[in-house]
């Protein structure tokens, strides 16, 4: 994990490539020592921030832990996963995560969500980066501007969109039915068909700014001579778009995607507050929490957590090859 | 949750510098719905006054599910920071372990108030809350709308359905556009739960899980009772009653736009302000029972509960007594209608004069109908959400009443296994 941090210094592998075969110098050998210095207290505290809460809930997770007495907690194998329980008269059942209907939907909802929300953003962000990247009276201002949605908190947006979405004193209803497109007022995050949508337009509305300012760092990075060949070669615009700017911006969007993407498939403020308890907006953290804290569930919870964090470094993992995506620096 | 180190040196300074050493800081944790916390404030400052000791409030949300989820995590890592927690009546099987035995401190008052509210607040021979006040629901309606097409208060759900259709549809045939016939909690939380009891225990479909555990949701009464009611969405009810919690349904009715209203006492007082539209127009009755049925209001309530952490115990033990006391439910029933848990302020003269209503709920309060809290132990919460999930999803048609109360039984089934635990 750690060459996939960038910035960090070189790994072993990549320093021995430096090096000559022949022996290793003292001053090399006095570098590698000075990096690892370095590096150990920030390996500590990811040690004790990150890994040791993630290895606690896995551990938790092959338990039968109850938050009303952590300590009380007995080993108890793979039970939480998947079990068989046999009523004694020939039939039986199976139980745990993998036989849990409802976990499903939730993978579903959050691979749906982070599929739709994120495709969006990408495409909007795309053209807000285009459009910011041409100079214009004001461009600065505007810049700034479009960075609203990403500065307010979540829970401040959900809870303001949840008022604009309100059937019966909601803004949104309002317009839409003064100019006609309704006939009556819609419930947004009540009704099971647009409780996702309600989700996904919020989710779009606050995050678009994040991924055009990534893709706008990246077209700033586009040298302007490429620009100027293509002009007296007289290339048409939309051919210059897709045969220069888009490959040459093409790792800053691939970055900005699995930002977002890891962003995403975690979501649980945004849901939790304009959607709560609502089955079809359920995501795998929604899940996670009302088992941890809600019931009195604290090992079933923490499976769902530890599978969360496995189907997210799955995702990562097929990502990062079908984009043949090189974190460690180049292209 | 203190105000951190700045704020507590102050807090030091200033009580060495004071000759009462006794004075402690106390933190109180509360839901909002409606005034709660300026009705709590109100009192505070009256035990600040009386005893030196100063209290904070920590304002929670308003469902009560999320409140629960945030207490169990404060409670789970021990925090000394919150003394007193306000719990909701079904809480005190799950809870238990982390809050202090009131038994003993109590004792000369447990005799006051209702054996039934300090039998649901007793766990394993321990009274782990103390009744601050009990709830149990009522029918609004617009007495002026009912007059005006010669209707009466509707005994039945069918007569409930058929009288809010027909008002609903003449007012707005005559320009109140805006106006619904019946207002009530159908978001995906504990309020639903109470709500889809109602409708059910009413309409002899029992009470979700028996007193003595069985699983008895699937009845053919439940699912006619659930269908009446999906009936209602979308044609005497708002669509978006699918995300109404308390505070949601209130604002409909309180502007004038709905003729019935299922929602607490609190909305009474509430309804009855200065500044409401509905002011004087409205009366409440009891909730509807189908012919050869009893009305069955949800119990509700909320109880003072000292955590196991706290450093003060002696100290909140005294708070819990303040506002338990008989002076402190006085007063919250003459400003915010909230029924008292001491039987004999049902029969008190200023009460019955300020808000009536509490002297016709004293045979409500009694007969009230307690979700299956008790039988379910620690699993209720799970019992619950999978009640209101078939409730909601039965209300947004998403599939109908039969087929969800068959995948409910399966899931309590799957819940309870060899026992509820």
């Amino acid at each position: 994990m750690t060459n996939a941090i960038p910035g960090a210094p070189p790994t072993d592998d990549a320093m021995r490539t430096e090096e000559q075969p022949a022996a290793r110098s003292a001053l090399s050998r006095q570098r590698l020592a000075s990096a690892w210095l370095f590096l150990t207290p920030m390996l500590a505290v990811l040690a004790f921030v990150a890994g040791w809460p993630l290895l606690q809930t896995i551990w938790f997770s092959f338990t039968d832990a109850s938050l009303a007495d952590l300590d009380a907690a007995r080993f108890v194998g793979l039970r939480n996963y998947f079990e068989y329980v046999d009523y004694g008269d020939g039939t039986g059942e199976w139980f745990g995560l993998f036989f849990d209907a409802q976990w499903w939907n939730a993978v579903w909802n959050t691979v749906y969500y982070t599929l739709v929300s994120v495709s969006i953003e990408t495409v909007l962000g795309l053209i807000v980066a285009l459009v910011l990247n041409v100079p214009f009276r004001g461009r600065g201002f505007v810049r700034a501007a479009v960075l609203i949605p990403w500065a307010i908190p979540t829970i401040v947006s959900a809870k303001m969109w949840a008022w604009m979405m309100n059937d019966q004193f909601g803004i949104l209803n309002d317009m839409l039915m003064s100019v006609g497109i309704l006939s009556h007022p819609i419930a947004w995050t009540a009704s099971p068909e647009t409780a996702m949508w309600a989700v996904i337009i919020v989710d779009v509305w606050k995050t678009t700014p994040f991924m055009a300012l990534l893709i706008l760092a990246g077209l700033q990075m586009v040298p302007s001579d490429v620009y100027e060949a293509a002009k007296i070669d007289g290339v048409h615009p939309v051919k210059v778009f897709f045969k220069v700017t888009l490959p040459l911006i093409r790792p800053a969007i691939l970055v900005a995607v699995i930002f977002r993407a890891l962003d995403a498939l975690r979501v649980f403020d945004l849901i939790y507050v304009l959607t709560p308890n609502n089955t079809e907006t359920k995501t795998m953290s929604v899940f996670a929490q009302e088992n941890l804290f809600q019931f009195d569930q604290f090992a079933y919870g923490s499976a769902a957590s530890t599978l969360l964090f496995l189907v997210i470094a799955a995702i990562t993992l097929v990502y990062i090859k079908a984009a043949r995506l090189n974190l460690g620096g180049g292209r | 949750m203190r105000f951190g180190t700045a704020a507590m040196a102050v807090a030091a300074i200033f009580t060495l510098g004071s000759s009462e050493v006794s004075a402690a800081e106390l933190s109180i944790v509360s839901g909002s719905v409606g005034a709660d916390i300026q009705e709590l404030r109100t009192q505070l400052a009256e035990f600040e006054a009386e005893t030196g000791h100063q209290v904070d409030i920590v304002e929670m949300p308003a469902s009560t599910s999320d409140q629960f989820g945030q207490y169990r995590l404060w409670l789970a890592a021990g925090t000394d920071d919150i003394d007193i927690y306000r719990v909701d009546v079904i809480w005190a099987p799950q809870l238990a372990n982390q809050f202090v035995d009131l038994r003993d401190a109590m004792a000369d008052v447990i005799g006051d108030h209702f054996p039934s509210v300090i039998e649901s607040q007793t766990v394993e021979g321990r009274l782990v809350a103390f009744p601050m006040y009990t709830d149990a629901p009522a029918l609004f309606y617009r007495k002026d709308l009912l007059e005006k097409y010669g209707r009466n208060p509707p005994a039945t759900w069918e007569e409930l359905t058929e009288t809010a259709k027909v008002i609903q549809d003449k007012e707005r045939a005559a320009g109140s556009g805006q106006i619904y016939g019946f207002v009530f909690q159908g978001a995906p939380y504990e309020g639903l739960t109470c709500n889809g009891l109602e409708w059910v225990a009413s309409s002899g479909g029992g009470q979700i899980v028996s007193p003595e555990g069985e699983i008895t949701i699937n009845n053919e009464r439940a699912a006619q009772a659930l269908e009446r009611a999906r009936g209602w969405v979308r044609d005497i009810a708002p669509a978006g009653v699918l995300a109404y919690k308390e505070e949601e349904a209130r604002g409909v009715w309180q502007t004038g736009n709905a003729v019935f209203m299922r929602n607490w006492p609190y909305a009474y007082a509430l309804s009855n302000g200065e500044d409401s539209p509905v002011k004087g127009k409205f009366e409440v009755t009891t909730l509807p029972a189908e012919p050869g049925s009893r009305s069955a209001p949800c119990l509700g309530g909320w109880n003072l509960a000292v955590s196991k952490y706290s450093k003060h115990k002696k100290e909140a033990i005294e708070l819990v007594r303040f506002l338990s006391s008989r002076k402190a439910q006085k007063e919250r029933a003459l400003t915010y209608a909230r029924l008292p848990t001491i039987p004999a302020l049902y029969d008190d003269p200023d009460i019955a004069e300020r808000q009536p209503i509490i002297a016709e709920w004293a045979d409500v309060v009694e007969k009230a109908v307690p979700r299956p809290s008790a039988p379910t132990k620690r699993q209720y919460n799970e019992v619950s959400k999978e009640f209101w999930t078939a409730v909601n999803e039965t209300l947004s048609g998403a599939a109908s009443a039969e087929t969800n109360l068959q995948t409910l039984e399966h899931r309590l089934r799957r819940l309870k296994r060899d026992g509820w635990r």
